[in-house]
């Protein structure tokens, strides 16, 4: 894509926190990520995984606890709960690579409702009520990430930003590199006719794992800054309900598109902070937008523009 | 701990009763996997409405028609709550399974996700999601039976036995007669049996109404054991996945064993070790994929 779209775009990310409230903004670049980190698994791959939570959530309980309870610092606490999130992914992936199609996205299911139980059930998830009051702490020992800086009368915690900021590029590069290498060309031949892949060598088990173990940690990594920003871990994380909102995301936003899953992901919070006020009835409309979804809207936003401009996005 | 013959054989019963429940449904997701070739999401919500459909008949529907003095009965509500259901599905299937026919597979599972978001949501909107009880259970079932080694509820057995004759009829109809002939070569080569003068779309149609009214079935004669709530098709559809995993959902024969087995084996683990009676399945499951990944019944296509 056009160099000046990238700059555009990175600006606009470091100059968001002055316009648009800090904390949806944090928020809408954690489940960017994850939806970007799912993407690379079933626009790319052709791998629909039903129990992305697993790795969102168990992340976010790791880095959590490692914050809080081991007094680990920031980065570290993060990288932490990234790397669980790509260790559990191994385990999941090597079990759900194992089947195809519909009976992957039931396994996937089915093994995230297993890391559910443990968060309900595990002495160190807190049950019911997650893990609260997460702090926040100093990033390298030094930095204050709770430090709020006063500009032109609103109090903005910067410091934060910039880290879940940096956390987004460093995420959104690794898929980037990811989908554009020879190793990306190979996930999508694989998408596009498996039996012709494996005919011409490739050992496609082990390229769906692979691409499987970095949508997993790069959705620890999204989980795992989302619980520094919230100060929370709780069992929506690790929900199928947040599974099935990843899901969404990237649908809406356009499967297999490279911006489709931000877009997706900023409807999709936009509207939950919008409509925070019709209480569970949210469900409901999320359910609606599926539906329409699915029916007339397959290629999602970024989808349908890139046909309008017959080029891809 | 003391595994005494009489407390492991109630618990298998109890799990029985929970099996059968997962027979019903993985037997319901198979028949409409085997024709529509989707995973239907929604099956336990529907199974939640048909829930809900005996609640509501019998506590709601006579004010609402202007006769308070009106209520479903059980037996009603287990004709009433499949018909209704059934209708719907069929409205679902006409209206938007239909268009997706000729997609990839993954979206008829999608679609259905939402629709379960949909009819979920809107219960719980309405209803407590603790769940309401609904003592309109008849009283010949009440009481209690002795079964020799144990007394075991009445209802419970009831439960068993119309849930053991309504699998083992479906599996008669689909394996033994002439529609279910037709079934399942519509399974094998729909355009082949389209080409030999069936209807094979409304074939379509009405398996998936007939299967979605099975979960409905299940719903009512879940409502008297456990409690109706909002949630309760979200998580028995989870572990319903998981069975069907299991057992592959290539042999109608092979989910209802299927289910029956698990609910057995996952009443036995309440026995031995309580905590992992609710995930057993789901480690079970692992257990398969790593020895057989195509499921206990499966033919992988």
């Amino acid at each position: 894509m056009n160099r000046l779209v990238w700059i555009a775009l990175i600006i606009l990310g470091l100059l968001a926190p002055y316009v648009v409230y800090p904390v949806f903004m944090m928020k809408l670049l954690c489940f960017a990520l994850f939806a970007l980190a799912f993407n690379l698994l079933l626009g790319y791959t052709g791998l629909l995984s039903f129990g992305h939570a697993a790795f969102f959530g168990s992340a976010s309980y790791i880095t959590g606890h490692l914050v809080r309870n081991s007094g680990l610092t920031p980065e570290l606490g993060v990288l932490g709960g990234t790397l669980f999130a790509g260790l559990l992914g191994y385990v999941v992936g090597s079990l759900a690579i194992r089947r195809q199609g519909i009976y992957f996205a039931m396994v996937t299911l089915a093994l995230a409702q297993i890391v559910y139980f443990i968060a309900l059930k595990a002495p160190f998830t807190g049950g019911e009520d997650g893990l609260q009051g997460i702090p926040r702490g100093f990033l390298f020992g030094l930095i204050d990430l709770n430090r709020v800086y006063v500009v032109s009368g609103r109090p903005l915690g910067l410091n934060l930003y910039y880290f879940v900021f940096a956390m987004f590029c460093l995420g959104f590069w690794i898929i980037h590199r990811t989908i554009h290498s020879p190793f990306g060309q190979v996930l999508k031949g694989i998408r596009e006719n498996e039996p012709r892949a494996i005919s011409l060598g490739y050992r496609v088990d082990r390229f769906k794992l692979m691409a499987f173990v970095i949508s997993a940690a790069m959705a620890g990594l999204a989980g795992a800054t989302k619980s520094l920003v919230f100060q929370l871990s709780s069992l929506t994380d690790v929900s199928w309900h947040t599974s099935g909102e990843v899901v969404l995301m990237t649908l809406l936003g356009g499967v297999g598109t490279v911006l489709g899953p931000l877009v997706g992901a900023f409807t999709v919070v936009t509207l939950q902070s919008k409509l925070s006020s019709v209480g569970s009835w949210i469900t409901v409309i999320i359910g609606g937008i599926f539906v329409v979804c699915v029916l007339v809207f397959r290629r999602g936003f970024v989808g349908e523009l890139a046909r309008l401009l017959k080029r891809s996005l | 701990m003391e595994l005494s013959f009489q407390t492991v054989m109630s618990q298998v019963m109890l799990g029985l009763n929970n099996g059968v429940f997962y027979a019903i449904l993985s037997l319901g997701l198979a028949v409409i996997f085997g024709l529509l070739n989707i995973v239907n999401f929604v099956h336990g919500a529907l199974y939640m409405l048909g829930a809900y459909v005996a609640l509501l008949g019998y506590t709601m529907l006579g004010p609402l028609i202007g006769k308070p003095d009106f209520h479903l009965n059980y037996w009603a509500a287990l004709i009433v709550a499949p018909l209704v259901v059934g209708l719907l599905g069929i409205g679902v299937e006409r209206a938007m399974l239909r268009r997706l026919r000729k997609f990839d597979h993954l979206y008829g599972l999608l679609l259905t996700f939402g629709l379960a978001l949909i009819i979920q949501g809107v219960f719980t909107n309405y209803f407590n999601v603790s769940g309401d009880a609904y003592d309109a259970k008849p009283e010949a079932l009440e009481g209690a039976v002795n079964l020799g080694f144990m007394l075991f509820p009445k209802y419970r057995l009831w439960v068993i036995v119309i849930s053991l004759l309504v699998c083992f009829g479906t599996w008669f109809v689909i394996e033994r007669t002439k529609l279910g002939s037709y079934l399942r070569a519509g399974t094998e080569n729909p355009e082949l049996v389209k080409a030999f003068g069936v209807n094979v779309p409304l074939m379509i149609t009405l398996t998936y109404g007939y299967g979605v009214a099975l979960a409905a079935f299940a719903g009512v004669l879940a409502a008297p054991i456990y409690s109706v709530s909002p949630v309760m098709g979200s998580e028995m559809i989870i572990t319903v996945f998981a069975v069907v995993v299991i057992g592959g959902m290539g042999s109608i024969m092979g989910s209802i064993i299927t289910g029956l087995l698990l609910g057995m084996v996952e009443g036995f683990t309440k026995v031995v070790y309580a905590p992992a009676s609710s995930t057993v399945i789901f480690l079970i499951m692992v257990v398969v994929l790593l020895v057989k990944p195509t499921g206990l019944f499966g033919r992988e296509s």
